[in-house]
């Protein structure tokens, strides 16, 4: 059973943890600025990335996180594992934890695959995405994102638009942070009881983005759209629910996780919109996961604060 | 109720041994079929109810319960195929740890259960190994494929007990109504695995708040419930006999009650877990795949639907869907790891914890649902402490209380739900097809 502060579920974590990861997340972005953006805060510390699905800017940001930190890095990528196919995710940890890794950063095609990982090492566990099911980091960095570039999330209105039944990134990051959310989607994308499961208001007409602060836009995943899909086609999708310029009043701040599908879920024109946040959601992965990896081997250990120009912003 | 006649074609074999020679002197002697509540001795001379005490072993049964033993109509067995997760000899030893006396095995095995050789096969392996009397239940189609009807007639001549395709249903309405049909030439039952694989689709939890929360794919109620009122209007409209499977749906219970009030030849069990635990397990534990089961566990709306249900008739019995699968194969992420819990061992104890010390249901008639009403919906000899049967009994101490795990499973898998869970109602003791079958060590 792991030992450390692991970041599994967004439930895990309480306001005041994700004030205080983002906080160092804030501290850390001002090391970007430097000639040499690298600090020693991790020296002599192992990070696995161990990537069973595909994903390249979540495994990057990782790597390059961990490698700022001045940690040692093992990436590992390969297919989701399953019983039919050799080696299973129990036997995977097992074997990695020969190394003696601090942190496992783990990737999973399946919901839970994360928390059944923690079962099985020492090491404190970061899920950078289990399926359908969390991907807390990309929740950390969508609330970094909004606080940095629009302010406090308390009382502002969220609008969460497209397929939510594949992905729930954010929703609950957002409630916890005082966001009031709306989810707007085609009812066959929305799982059953969202709306209790969550505290969220549900929505199939697109005109209810008009008063939200933040649109949230979800990447439809073209693939899983075909015959017998959950829409008729991606052309009335895109008539019925893309975030365009037509539909977006003034001041409303649009964010994507990517990868977008340009015409689909989003236009364009939106996508390249100087007043978008997406660019800002993909510069902030970098920092806010050092600040995810810093948190879990502190924390846990009970040396937290130090950091005040300490070693936290040394330069290597 | 839609019961037969005991089905003198049906085989029940069980390995030879002794016939018990004891008196149980001082308990409660419950049988509540037979009319016979009493508190005395119960004499069992050469594996039959009543006659001459003398010389027997004397049971102290000072503070215990003697009733009619559990009859389990649904139980995976393993065999063939999967013996690393169970075989007869295990499964039946798990019965009679948990005061079962007759078990009925399903069909999918590898291969299936589906023709007269196996079910053969079975029959004669079950005699020299199953602890308990043990039937078997072949497929309703070749391979469990859906598409053809097996030999119904010569799997009934063998011995079958019912037919089922259990895992999975009868795909079409058309193979199933043939199947009906034909159910006329051969007085098989048929006990249906229900759900529409269409609207379950890649679901592996109760589509609930639950999965809507953690993300995993749910399967709804209706997928059930449709295909119980498919099966319903056909068995109606053909004359037929139907049984359902592990019922865990309120949209279900509903479909049957509806069904029985318009004479349909329905019967329903349902398993303990659905009837002890609910969706919130698989969201709150560090290990979920043991909640892993299909049907899945449903909301508390729907588990207090099926004990009202079994409460007033609707749901006609309890059986277990026994279904044991190695540790290593359930410790994988959730969508991967197996459906199915073992529950032989801890069904009668989970039942009368919540059933029967909440009130609920009567102590008499959780035997009834337990024991002779099972064994009366498949045609099977009911248990009986009457004079002159064959002892099939258990022997419970229904103050005891243990916690479920502390102590090995008979069973050759422990994927249990109930792991850790304290009940009360221990079995003390087994007697089945009249031998001595279990004794708890102190």
């Amino acid at each position: 059973m792991s030992t450390r502060s692991s970041l599994v579920r967004m439930a895990d974590l309480t306001a005041g943890d994700v004030g205080r990861i983002l906080d160092t997340a804030d501290r850390f972005a001002s090391v970007m600025d430097r000639d040499i953006k690298k600090v020693p805060t991790l020296r002599g510390r192992t990070v696995v990335n161990l990537f069973l699905e595909p994903s390249t800017r979540t495994s990057t940001s990782f790597e390059l996180a961990a490698k700022r930190l001045s940690a040692d890095v093992v990436s590992i990528k390969g297919q989701g594992t399953s019983m039919d196919k050799g080696e299973t995710l129990k036997d995977t940890i097992l074997t990695l934890e020969a190394y003696e890794p601090d942190v496992f950063v783990i990737r999973h095609p399946q919901v839970g695959a994360c928390a059944m990982a923690g079962r099985y090492t020492d090491a404190a566990v970061v899920n950078a995405g289990d399926g359908t099911g969390e991907h807390p980091t990309q929740a950390l960095l969508d609330v970094f994102t909004v606080q940095q570039e629009v302010g406090s999330l308390d009382g502002m209105h969220v609008a969460i638009v497209g397929d939510v039944l594949h992905s729930r990134v954010g929703i609950q990051a957002f409630r916890m942070m005082g966001a009031r959310v709306t989810v707007v989607a085609p009812p066959t994308l929305v799982p059953r009881h969202l709306a209790e499961a969550l505290g969220v208001e549900v929505s199939a007409d697109i005109r209810d983005i008009a008063d939200a602060d933040i649109v949230y836009v979800l990447r439809m995943q073209v693939e899983r759209m075909g015959a017998g899909g959950f829409v008729p086609s991606l052309e009335e999708y895109a008539r019925m629910y893309q975030v365009n310029h037509a539909r977006l009043g003034p001041g409303q701040r649009v964010m994507h996780a990517g990868p977008v599908n340009r015409g689909v879920e989003i236009s364009g024109e939106v996508v390249d919109d100087p007043g978008s946040l997406i660019e800002a959601q993909a510069a902030n992965g970098l920092v806010v996961r050092m600040a995810v990896l810093y948190d879990v081997l502190t924390e846990a250990a009970g040396e937290p604060g130090e950091d005040e120009g300490g070693v936290l912003l040394e330069a290597a | 109720m839609s019961t037969v006649a005991p089905n003198p074609r049906v085989r029940l074999p069980q390995r030879p041994g002794e016939p018990a020679n004891l008196v149980i002197r001082g308990a409660r002697i419950l049988d509540p079929a037979a009319g016979i509540d009493r508190v005395g001795d119960l004499v069992v001379r050469d594996g039959l109810i009543g006659g001459d005490p003398e010389d027997l072993e004397v049971i102290d049964g000072t503070g215990l319960t003697v009733m009619p033993g559990i009859v389990d109509v649904h139980v995976h067995l393993r065999t063939p195929g999967k013996e690393h997760a169970e075989d007869i000899a295990t499964g039946t030893a798990s019965a009679a740890a948990g005061g079962v006396v007759a078990v009925l095995a399903m069909p999918n095995t590898q291969p299936p259960t589906d023709n007269p050789s196996i079910l053969g096969s079975l029959l004669e392996r079950a005699s020299r190994e199953a602890v308990v009397p043990t039937g078997f239940i072949p497929a309703i189609t070749v391979g469990q494929q859906g598409e053809s009807l097996t030999e119904h007639g010569d799997l009934a001549e063998a011995g079958a007990a019912a037919l089922s395709d259990d895992g999975v249903p009868v795909g079409s309405a058309l193979v199933m109504r043939r199947a009906l049909q034909y159910q006329r030439a051969t007085g098989l039952l048929f006990t249906l695995h229900e759900e529409d694989m269409s609207l379950s689709g890649t679901g592996v939890m109760h589509e609930g708040t639950v999965s809507a929360r953690i993300g995993l794919a749910g399967i709804p109620g209706v997928s059930e419930a449709v295909q119980v009122a498919r099966d319903c209007a056909l068995a109606g409209y053909e004359d037929g006999r139907i049984h359902i499977c592990h019922v865990s749906a309120r949209e279900t219970v509903d479909e049957i009650r509806r069904a029985k009030e318009r004479g349909v030849q329905v019967t329903a069990e349902v398993t303990p877990h659905h009837l002890l635990l609910t969706e919130d397990a698989v969201g709150d534990d560090p290990d979920p795949a043991r909640f892993k089961m299909n049907p899945p566990l449903r909301s508390e709306d729907d588990r207090q639907a099926l004990i009202e249900a079994l409460v007033d008739g609707t749901l006609d019995c309890i059986a277990t869907d026994h279904a044991p699968h190695p540790g290593d194969e359930k410790e994988n992420p959730f969508a991967e790891a197996p459906f199915g819990v073992i529950g032989l061992e801890t069904a009668f104890a989970a039942c009368h914890t919540e059933l029967v010390l909440t009130g609920r249901l009567g102590l008499e008639d959780l035997i009834m649902r337990m024991s002779t009403t099972p064994a009366q919906v498949f045609g099977l000899p009911a248990p009986t402490l009457a004079d002159g049967a064959t002892a099939s009994l258990a022997v419970v101490d229904l103050a005891a209380t243990d916690r479920v795990g502390e102590r090995p499973y008979a069973s050759k898998s422990s994927n249990a739900a109930f792991e850790g869970m304290d009940l009360t109602g221990r079995i003390v003791m087994t007697l089945a097809g009249g031998q001595d079958v279990y004794r708890r060590d102190a």
